[in-house]
């Protein structure tokens, strides 16, 4: 019991100075203090990736892969060891195998095009899930639409659990991949990877594993995990927007043909015939997002320092917390309630629309998204047009969910 | 309760949320599809025009406070005006909900409790959500679900 006060004493004085990192929360909503519960639509940013974007502008600004000239030299420098910090990350076996991309959704239509281009047939399977956010789904779509393949979807259960038994059967040898989340968006599901990736390999399919909201929740290790395909995006790890990452096996990213053509993925160009860089520049057509690519290494970096074991422990006991003290307001119901969650809990009140209680709340000081949160077939599967939906980060503390708990209260007192 | 948010949610607002007036369809009347796709919100507008007058208003469908008392304060708004008459009640309506912060809102009477959305531009589409699909109406030109984007 004394060790156990201790440690909680000591988890919310490191929430509290890890808090202090990210200058954006110091500022004040509304006349009020800021809790910021929007995470799973992006994170904020600690002081050191703005320092990083700043000082690459202010040092080394250049383009990359072709100046002779001192800040190409540097501004490539940059951009490379981005790389290899992202390559840490992520445990990849190679620093090719990490592909820039624009974001999380890019990655995911590089691979249904490109992958999905030369090896989906007609009557060949897709497999995904019920929980997926449409960036999980739409590509897919347009893939089958284009190769005749046929799109599969693995029910969830009334808590949001992925159906395990249903995906055994729904996996065949018609199975060409498998595309599922890590970590549901709307329901702050986490699916068992690790044995979704062991009986997916068993049958001959290879897995792309969006990890868009897992990636900074989670350790994840892509030897561990075994993925083929792992997408992510830098603004939800606590990086810039407009720069992804797609993580793929080497033998499968050099047997794809390109995803877009023009500069830095040629090796030479005839009008006659063009032939391909290697990885992973075969990939990253174009000037690229240096800057963002430079900020997302730094917030790696900064992860790391800060450390999975600290950060998964602070953000399961920051998880049970909130999910007892939203669950006790009165006339709320939670949506998800899988036995394996992580950083998410969606809610509905009853007689309230998720817009109203979004309103109030932000008047409150709190932010927390509202809406179909870019999953409409999870919303019909539970009945509801829209959650409200708090979701957790690193920096939170109970004092934020308090704050939350108080501004639903205030909630109910508007709409009685 | 900030002087906004009781600004926005004025008790007129709160009670045509809980009670919407008109809350139905219309049999034989012409039926326009609102759909929001910021929130998946949607509603139905069902109207009855004959010799130039609105003559019935409804509504159905799911949306937050603001979209529903707004869509239950039209139909009582429209209901017995010319198609021109209500034509103009929409631009009226578009522009109070529009207005900049230190304009006085024009004066639309009961709609006037929908004023204090202009200080909340991530609501003005819930506001405007079913003015939208009786304007398509009333133009004569309804098919598609209309959108607030």
């Amino acid at each position: 019991m004394a060790a156990e006060t201790v440690s909680a004493v000591e988890t919310a004085a490191r929430a509290a100075s890890v808090r202090e990192e990210f200058p954006i929360l110091a500022i004040e909503a509304h006349g009020r203090r800021l809790a910021y519960l929007d995470n799973a639509a992006t994170t904020q940013k600690p002081r050191e990736v703005i320092d990083a974007i700043a000082g690459y502008y202010t040092t080394s600004n250049a383009n990359v892969h072709r100046g002779v000239h001192l800040l190409s030299e540097r501004a490539t420098a940059a951009f490379e060891g981005a790389r290899d910090d992202v390559a840490a990350y992520f445990g990849a076996a190679h620093r090719h195998e990490i592909i820039f991309t624009r974001n999380a959704t890019e990655g995911i239509n590089l691979v249904a095009q490109s992958w999905g281009g030369r090896h989906l047939t007609a009557g060949d399977e897709v497999l995904i899930s019920a929980m997926e956010h449409h960036s999980n789904i739409v590509p897919w779509q347009l893939a089958c639409e284009r190769t005749g393949a046929v799109l599969k979807v693995v029910p969830i259960d009334d808590r949001g659990a992925l159906d395990m038994e249903a995906f055994g059967r729904l996996l065949s040898p018609r199975t060409k991949i498998v595309a599922m989340t890590q970590l549901s968006n709307a329901l702050g599901t986490v699916t068992p990877m690790a044995e979704i990736i062991r009986a997916a390999h068993a049958a001959g399919a290879v897995v792309l594993v969006d990890g868009a909201q897992a990636a900074y929740h989670l350790p994840v290790n892509m030897q561990a995990l075994g993925a083929d395909f792992y997408v992510a995006t830098g603004h939800k790890l606590y990086g810039p927007t407009g720069i992804g990452v797609l993580y793929g096996r080497e033998a499968l990213l050099d047997a794809m043909p390109p995803y877009q053509g023009g500069g830095d993925m040629i090796a030479s160009v005839t009008f006659e015939k063009s032939t391909w860089n290697t990885l992973p520049y075969k990939f990253e057509a174009g000037t690229p997002h240096i800057e963002g690519a430079v900020g997302l290494g730094a917030a790696t970096r900064f992860i790391r320092r800060v450390g999975f074991d600290w950060i998964a422990a602070h953000e399961a006991d920051l998880l049970a917390y909130a999910t007892a003290a939203i669950a006790a307001v009165p006339d709320v119901r939670l949506v998800g309630t899988a036995p394996v969650k992580a950083s998410i809990v969606s809610f509905v009140m009853e007689g309230v629309h998720p817009h109203d209680i979004g309103t109030v709340v932000d008047r409150m000081g709190v932010a927390i998204r509202t809406g179909h949160h870019c999953a409409q077939p999870v919303m019909a599967r539970f009945g509801v047009p829209a959650t409200a939906r708090a979701s957790l980060a690193m920096y939170n503390t109970r004092d934020d969910i308090d704050q939350l708990v108080d501004a639903l209260h205030e909630v109910r007192r508007v709409f009685a | 309760m900030s002087d906004q948010l009781q600004e926005l949610y004025q008790e007129v607002i709160l009670d045509h949320n809980r009670r919407p007036r008109n809350f139905r369809l219309i049999a034989g009347g012409v039926t326009q599809e609102g759909y929001n796709p910021l929130c998946g919100d949607r509603v139905l507008v069902s109207m009855n025009i004959e010799d130039g007058i609105v003559r019935d208003v409804a509504f159905e469908g799911q949306g937050c406070a603001i979209a529903k008392a707004s869509a239950s304060l039209m139909t009582e708004a429209l209901k017995g005006l010319t198609v021109a008459e209500a034509q103009e009640r929409f631009a009226q309506f578009q522009s109070m909900v529009t207005s900049a912060h230190d304009e006085p809102p024009a004066d639309l009477g009961k709609l006037s409790v929908l004023a204090g959305v202009r200080e909340f531009p991530t609501r003005v589409k819930c506001a405007s959500l079913a003015w939208h699909a009786a304007k398509a109406v009333l133009d004569g030109a309804p098919a598609a679900p209309v959108s607030t984007e």
